[in-house]
């Protein structure tokens, strides 16, 4: 059953994003008021800001005010869901995709799903990275059973046939995109070492790599994967740079060897 | 930590490395929990790092206490998760609703003060305060649009939440201006009938004029200095009442460190006229 104040709520709600629909009878006087403006506008404000906030680098991609002129309209489609507003804009990157005025900007999509992934990373849980030292406690014999797994704050992602790595890195950075791009698929791995968020290019056999050990494979398995989809990888490298940056934390069933001396 | 809280400063992430360095005898910090609802990372370290130097105020913007609703579970949960973890000297929440069938409206929104509303609030402030195990402290929030089908005078509103849950009161006295101003009512009488020893906090910041309506609506934007008339009724209070932990509250325009600490010099004056500050 809904009460009195139920009812009130969902008129008032109602009137606060749909400004276009004759608000209910019990609520014409109260939109009639100018100061019912206040709540409409303070609402929206608050949305378009934090949108602002969560995506700097397609922010600084189109300019502040084509910007906030495509977030309202967003706002209207999808509403925040949660308090916490650094969470807004799931929904933002497949708003672009659609967005007739954004045909051209073919990279805005990809470069909004790195700014998420950069808050993501920002806010993830904390854990112990391993690095190259531990991996050296281990036999050859180990290594093949290993289980890494993705450091919580690890994020990574490919983009086919598009230099969005390139692109969002110097709008983030504030510094110039190369010119001419390279129009070619890239990689992005976002890392949290030091408690500061850093990003580095990843190519298609590291996002694999990550992929597989986010589902528990065996690191010889996760090499296997790694190598089907992109077979002249130097896939040694590419896991030197994945434990420097701190992307794989330890849940190995075998404990490394020093460990196993000390027991 | 045994201190005496006297004026504090809405934390700014910009301001972090000043306010944690800062030695003003007094000093605490505010900060909305939302933005601290993380599972790790630097913000959750910044907010521990100056919890180890300062007692924190936890001031929530999105409980919904005022909606139709028992107040999210999984929001609760997280305010009692960062509570745990920081161990506030003060919690607080607003007269307010902000959620409605899982939308989020991030603003302070009014209801009709009805009997049957008075219940619902009670009972969402029970059931927060049971999840974080301590009482909170309930805010008058800014109003702008006049209402028909209040029941309840919002003083007595507050009052009898207060009796019926052992809550304390937050006393926002811009909001206080803004509202006397926006709904046509006298500030002064209204400060003067507050049950001042419900009050556990007092919230002072600054308004703006609108720019279509100018006087006659006032803006609650925390974005600007304290207003001449907010410190008087600021005063008025506090020698009728004594002392309480007075917070400068700045969300936007902000300024430098050391503005907000001279703004908050001025609050600690007013608090240093209070026999209670004298002898504590």
């Amino acid at each position: 059953m809904t009460t009195a104040l139920g009812q009130f709520e969902q008129a008032f709600a109602q009137a606060l994003v749909a400004p276009q629909t004759p608000p209910s009878a019990d609520l014409q006087a109260l939109v009639a008021q100018p100061a019912f403006a206040v709540y409409r506008n303070t609402v929206m404000k608050a949305c378009i800001d934090a949108l602002e906030a969560n995506f700097p680098a397609v922010v600084r991609l189109v300019g502040t005010e084509w910007f906030r002129a495509a977030a309202a309209l967003y706002v209207t489609t999808e509403g925040p869901r949660d308090a916490r507003l650094w969470h807004y804009g799931d929904g933002f990157a497949r708003f672009l995709r659609d967005f007739p005025p954004a045909a051209e900007l073919v990279y805005l999509p990809g470069v909004s799903r790195l700014d998420t992934l950069w808050r993501e990373s920002h806010t993830a849980s904390d854990a112990h990275a391993v690095d190259a030292a531990w991996l050296a406690g281990h036999s050859p014999a180990q290594m093949t059973d290993l289980v890494v797994r993705p450091h919580p704050a690890a994020r990574w992602v490919w983009f086919d046939d598009q230099p969005i790595y390139t692109v969002w890195d110097s709008n983030r950075r504030h510094t110039a995109t190369p010119d001419p791009l390279r129009w070619e698929g890239e990689g992005a791995l976002l890392t949290r070492p030091h408690d500061t968020v850093t990003w580095q290019q990843l190519n298609l056999a590291g996002c694999a790599l990550l992929d597989a050990c986010a589902q528990g494979v065996p690191l010889a398995e996760a090499a296997d994967r790694a190598l089907t989809v992109e077979p002249q990888a130097d896939l040694a490298s590419t896991f030197a740079a994945l434990l420097q940056a701190g992307a794989l934390t330890a849940i190995s069933p075998i404990p490394p060897l020093s460990a196993q001396a000390a027991s | 930590m045994n201190h005496l809280l006297t004026a504090g400063l809405s934390l700014k992430p910009e301001h972090f490395a000043l306010a944690l360095s800062s030695k003003a005898d007094g000093l605490w910090l505010e900060v909305h929990p939302e933005n601290y609802m993380v599972t790790g990372g630097p913000r959750l370290a910044w907010l521990e790092a100056i919890r180890a130097r300062h007692p924190v105020s936890l001031h929530g913007v999105s409980l919904s206490l005022a909606g139709d609703a028992e107040p999210d579970s999984a929001h609760l949960q997280r305010l009692v998760a960062l509570a745990r973890r920081i161990q506030p000297a003060l919690i607080s929440e607003h007269l307010a609703w902000s959620a409605w069938d899982g939308q989020y409206f991030p603003d302070l929104l009014p209801f009709p003060r009805t009997s049957a509303a008075l219940h619902r609030v009670a009972a969402n402030i029970a059931r927060s305060q049971d999840a974080l195990g301590t009482t909170i402290a309930i805010e008058n929030p800014s109003h702008y649009l006049r209402i028909d089908g209040h029941e309840w005078d919002e003083i007595d509103f507050l009052s009898e939440l207060a009796r019926r849950t052992g809550c304390s009161l937050l006393l926002d006295i811009n909001n206080v201006h803004v509202s006397a101003r926006n709904l046509g009512y006298c500030a002064e009488d209204w400060i003067d009938r507050f049950p001042e020893a419900r009050v556990s906090e007092i919230h002072l910041a600054g308004h703006t004029i609108d720019p279509q309506w100018g006087d006659a609506l006032l803006i609650d934007s925390h974005d600007a200095p304290v207003a001449a008339e907010v410190w008087e009724l600021y005063g008025r209070f506090t020698d009728r009442a004594g002392a309480r932990p007075t917070l400068i509250e700045r969300d936007g325009n902000v300024p430098d460190f050391d503005v907000l600490m001279a703004e908050r010099a001025q609050a600690v004056a007013v608090f240093m006229r209070s026999p209670e500050a004298l002898t504590s």
